[in-house]
């Protein structure tokens, strides 16, 4: 599986990470190799075997929907970069 | 005896009878990290906080229980969020985060008494294997090779805290260990590294890298102390869904079992091609002690462990590309201003994640997109089902798995680092067994010929971490590593 700088750049805008050109040119290489490298698995015989889930085989527990946080809203903005009257802030996204 | 080369186990002891006070061993420690600030191994230091957690264990001394770690001094991965102490995970995009909240494994050391010294460096987000992809630098290994002083790295992701326990700056530290990031750096740094079984420890406010992966252990330079560190560590907890409601067993105890008559397998297929003999020695030295103890040596097939690696750098960074998408830039951390919002989540990406988080995040990107999760990311699940699967099948006629903990000793700072590949093959002997879930111990057990240590790793069945401490003493007692780093605190 080889990947081009074109195919990086998609990947990049799934990801939201924003690279430079020199940046997705280097990338399609290493990702490139690291594919090659994995493409390994391909030739295992799978054939009837589950995927694993759950590396202890155990049963998640449940509890009752109950609210259980004992954080402030103030508590949960501080560490926010912009807050406006008990918002987080954004770019405006709806005209 | 100086108060920085005491172990957990004689700490406690002196603090009970009142030899020492908590106030003068953490001070010690606190003089030793200001002396080291050279290895870079802490990013945050916190003396105020300790003393003042020291003096209030020395003024309840005689009031009521002690805690099994009360008044020692800790190191706490910068993986772990500490209430009101920066936690960064080594990652410029959450440079000056102040948790709310305390992890789960640094509430239950505080509980049991101990005393927190600072936040130790780690690889960026746990990604790593030495330590050089921290945005806040890379931390130096204490040792140093015979006639070479060149900077080494001592392992990683969990460095720092693998550094600061053999320099002497803090008698134990906990790390996390996702495919090898406390066996591989105690091995480094000639100490022991323990990872319980996964739910084990609960993983709440550890940040996440891989969650089906991720697990706490503990740093000591004794089998016995990292047995005591695990023991308040562990434990079920209702706010991690994946942690074990199962009683923790008496770890400490378990350290003094005897192995007679314990079976201990040797995996062929780890006898990998250009292993160094020195490594492949050492191997067969573990083997002879553990005869020497009355174990029994047999040897097992764990047949899909050459898939371990590739399935591993499926899953993880799968795994890490779907944790890391809540750094955004909204609600903590880094913020770079863009013209609309999808500019902003990219231009904040692009400058808080380094090289290494990125390379992940994108092939994790890529491996979960449309077209390509069944054929890699289910593949990958359906080995790692036969590579667990192994395990449990060789576990039918041995106790023990008896391996090297890594393929080299450490390697000078930015030696491999421009091959990921080659970086990422110094797990090729920890990934399996956190591919099935396993406990895992790294013990130090040797020098290599330019006098740099080098670890035996011991593998447990599930939830049984007390056959690891038990071998793991054996080997301890057997190896008689006595070893010091060049750089270390008096």
């Amino acid at each position: 599986m080889s990947l081009d700088a074109a195919a990086v750049a998609r990947i990049a805008r799934l990801a939201r990470i924003r690279l430079t050109d020199d940046e997705k040119t280097n990338l399609a290489a290493e990702l490139s190799q690291v594919m090659a490298w994995v493409d390994e698995l391909q030739s295992v015989d799978t054939e009837g075997v589950e995927p694993m889930t759950s590396v202890v085989g155990a049963k998640l527990k449940t509890r009752p929907d109950e609210v259980t946080l004992n954080v402030t809203r103030d508590d949960v903005l501080a560490n926010a970069p912009e807050a406006t009257a008990g918002f987080f802030t954004v770019p405006k996204v709806v005209e | 005896m100086s108060l920085t080369h005491l172990t957990i186990a004689e700490s406690v002891d002196k603090l009970t009878k009142g030899e020492i006070t908590s106030a003068e061993l953490t001070e010690a420690h606190v003089r030793a990290i200001e002396d080291a600030r050279a290895l870079n191994a802490f990013i945050v230091e916190t003396p105020e906080l300790a003393m003042d957690q020291a003096r209030a264990v020395d003024a309840r001394r005689g009031k009521g229980e002690r805690g099994v770690l009360e008044g020692v001094p800790l190191a706490i991965k910068d993986l772990f969020c500490t209430k009101g102490v920066q936690t960064t995970a080594g990652s410029k995009i959450l440079e000056g985060f102040i948790p709310h909240y305390e992890s789960t494994v640094t509430a239950n050391l505080w509980r049991d008494g101990a005393v927190m010294l600072g936040k130790v460096n780690l690889d960026e987000f746990a990604m790593g294997s030495s330590n050089m992809t921290s945005a806040f630098g890379p931390v130096e290994s204490p040792w140093r090779r015979h006639g070479d002083n060149r900077p080494l790295v001592p392992g990683g992701s969990s460095g720092g805290s693998a550094a600061a326990v053999a320099a002497r700056l803090a008698p134990g530290a906990t790390g996390t260990d996702t495919g090898g990031s406390i066996r591989q750096p105690a091995a480094f740094c000639g100490i022991v590294g323990i990872k319980p079984t996964y739910g084990r420890c609960s993983r709440w406010g550890t940040i996440a890298f891989a969650s089906s992966l991720d697990q706490a252990g503990a740093f000591a330079r004794t089998v016995e102390d990292s047995a005591i560190m695990l023991g308040s560590m562990a434990g079920y907890d209702k706010q991690d869904s994946t942690s074990i409601d199962l009683p923790v067993p008496d770890y400490r105890a378990a350290t003094r079992r005897s192995v007679k008559g314990l079976r201990i397998g040797i995996p062929k297929e780890y006898r990998v091609d250009n292993m160094p003999s020195e490594i492949d020695k050492l191997w067969r030295d573990g083997e002879q002690w553990f005869r020497d103890a009355g174990a029994e040596i047999v040897e097992i097939s764990l047949p899909h462990t050459k898939y371990a690696l590739a399935t591993y750098y499926i899953v993880a960074p799968a795994e890490c590309s779907s944790n890391l998408a809540r750094y955004d830039g909204v609600r903590y951390g880094l913020r770079v201003p863009g013209k609309d919002l999808t500019e902003q989540y990219e231009a904040t990406r692009a400058q808080g994640f380094g090289a290494e988080v990125k390379r992940r995040i994108l092939i994790g990107t890529y491996l979960l997109s449309a077209g390509y999760f069944d054929a890699y990311y289910i593949k990958a699940q359906k080995v790692r089902a036969l590579i667990a699967k192994d395990f449990s099948d060789a576990f039918r006629s041995c106790d023990l798995i008896l391996t090297p903990t890594a393929p080299s000793a450490a390697f000078a700072l930015g030696e491999k680092s421009d091959d990921p590949i080659a970086m990422y093959l110094n797990d090729v002997f920890t990934v399996p067994a956190s591919l099935a879930g396993l406990p895992g111990i790294s013990v130090p057990a040797g020098l290599d010929s330019g006098g740099l240590p080098l670890g035996l790793q011991l593998i447990g069945k599930p939830f049984d971490e007390e056959t690891v401490f038990a071998g793991a003493a054996a080997l301890e007692k057997a190896a008689a590593f006595t070893a010091m780093p060049q750089i270390m605190a008096a």
